[in-house]
């Protein structure tokens, strides 16, 4: 278990670092790309919690769409090489309230729905019984049966946000 | 099956990456020298790469030679950190799209679960190296070459992923160990001499892949981003020596891994008809396997650039979104009922 704890303590301690520094740095690229850092390394620890499926899909969806478009809206609209004095707002007190307020709720949540429930532990079951009950396909599975309502609705409310987008772009 | 030596872990993982490494550049200096110095040059009537030994054999070398003494330029203006830092980005994806993909029974990097889903989301990430290589020359040329490299890989991005979900659904597996299997345990027609590459079902699902490739590889008819008549060199204006040997490796590279999984996933990959599935000589017969068709699809994706003339900006977002990704949904539904009905 050490290798996996001290490989949480690095993914961890740059998630938080590239995080501060996302939200201080004076340029708007670099702090798209600190974001980047962020995201791979929440990914990194969906790997090290054996989610491989969750992993990939927050590299994909995050890192290479999310990301992706939003440095090409910036590059696109407004991004200097350098400072830029602009960046900031008076809003920081708003901000505080609003992620702690955050923290409170997920915490709650979280120590209230596990209670002392620990993870069990895998060594010993085979790689095949592993994948059978947690692999993708277990994913896909649950998906499409348990939690198809959920799904479908997801798809609906991005047709929706698609819609939207093409009405804001035709002005005709 | 025994080892004759058991690797820890550690072992077997510096073998991978010294194994990676190997997998990424020997396919680029080879597509390099056969197609770009050799084919194109027959075809286009080039007299350059016919110099440096004999019929231009030591032309690789030179061409590393002249890179490694170039002087090392960073604009005065640049954004100093993610100039030198975007070559590595687009080189290091490459490294990884490699990782999914296997050589053998067991000459693999990894066997992956999600296999071909990593490999589109590895993929995706290059678009960060070259927009951000754009952005940081500081320079009006490079930064439109970025932006349209971006759009580009975007839209191409879609019909890739649509052509594979053929593929996936024909095996019923994203692994592509269990693709591979699917396609040598395959028959036709009840005849499973050399098994069922997926070539021959989903060959509208090859058609499709192999043009987005040529537009995620920005090869001609394709490479708008880096059009030299209105853009200079696009994203890589700036760039000289080192790094932008490092961005061509990246291109070779990656023309490479994306020949090697369009091998695996429609032909068939590592497995040659005759052998067993799990027979122990195929970890050393398949790589060679691989590297045939890779060589094959390569083949096709160099033939198509030197063929043709460079696209319009339009044409290209047209291509996409109104012929290409259609025609995959279709593919996509007709594979769904033909795996109901079959």
């Amino acid at each position: 278990m050490i290798a996996e704890n001290i490989a949480f303590g690095v993914l961890a301690a740059s998630a938080v670092l590239a995080a501060l520094r996302l939200v201080t740095t004076k340029n708007v690229v670099h702090a798209a790309l600190y974001l980047v850092v962020v995201l791979a390394s929440v990914g990194a620890n969906y790997i090290l919690l054996a989610a491989e499926f969750v992993a990939v899909v927050q590299l994909l969806v995050y890192v290479g769409a999310i990301v992706v478009i939003f440095l090409f809206g910036v590059m696109l609209t407004r991004a200097q090489i350098g400072h830029e004095s602009e960046l900031d707002n008076d809003q920081r007190g708003i901000a505080l309230v609003t992620a702690l307020f955050l923290l409170g709720i997920l915490s709650y949540v979280l120590i209230d729905f596990f209670q002392d429930d620990k993870l069990p532990e895998l060594t010993g079951v085979s790689k095949a019984t592993l994948q059978a009950t947690r692999g993708t396909g277990a994913v896909g599975d649950a998906i499409f049966s348990t939690y198809l309502v959920p799904f479908e609705v997801v798809s609906v409310l991005l047709l929706a946000a698609l819609v939207g987008a093409i009405v804001l772009a035709r002005r005709d | 099956m025994t080892f004759a030596l058991e690797l820890s872990y550690w072992q077997s993982t510096i073998l991978r990456i010294v194994g990676v490494l190997v997998a990424v550049l020997i396919p680029a200096g080879t597509l390099v020298y056969v197609f770009l110095f050799k084919m194109m040059s027959h075809m286009q009537s080039r007299l350059g790469p016919m110099e440096a030994g004999p019929h231009g054999s030591l032309q690789l070398m030179a061409e590393v030679g002249k890179f490694l003494q170039k002087e090392d330029i960073v604009p005065t203006k640049a954004d100093r950190t993610l100039f030198t830092l975007a070559p590595y980005l687009v080189v290091g994806t490459v490294l990884l799209v490699y990782l999914a993909v296997p050589f053998g029974p067991d000459a693999y990097f990894a066997d992956l679960d999600t296999g071909v889903f990593y490999l589109l989301a590895v993929s995706s990430v290059s678009v960060i190296g070259v927009l951000v290589a754009g952005w940081a020359s500081a320079n009006k040329y490079s930064l439109m070459g970025g932006l349209r490299a971006a759009g580009q890989l975007i839209a191409y991005e879609l019909p890739m992923v649509l052509a594979v979900v053929g593929v996936v659904i024909q095996a019923g597996s994203l692994n592509l160990q269990h693709i591979v299997s699917v396609q040598a345990h395959g028959e036709i027609f009840g005849w499973g001499g050399i098994g069922n590459p997926f070539i021959l079902t989903q060959i509208v699902g090859f058609g499709i892949f192999l043009l987005a490739t040529q537009a995620e590889l920005t090869q001609t008819p394709f490479d708008m981003p880096i059009a030299e008549s209105e853009l200079v060199a696009g994203y890589m204006t700036e760039y000289s020596g080192m790094r932008f040997l490092l961005f061509f490796i990246g291109e070779f590279a990656s023309a490479g891994a994306f020949a090697a999984v369009a091998a695996t996933l429609f032909l068939g990959g590592w497995w040659l008809p005759g052998f067993g599935f799990d027979n122990n000589a195929m970890n050393i017969v398949g790589p060679l396997v691989m590297v045939g068709k890779m060589m094959f699809v390569a083949f096709l994706i160099f033939w198509f650039r030197f063929t043709y003339p460079r696209f319009r900006e339009d044409q290209l977002q047209t291509l996409a979104w109104k012929y290409l990704i259609p025609l995959s949904l279709v593919n996509i539904m007709a594979t769904a009922v033909l795996k109901v009905v079959f």
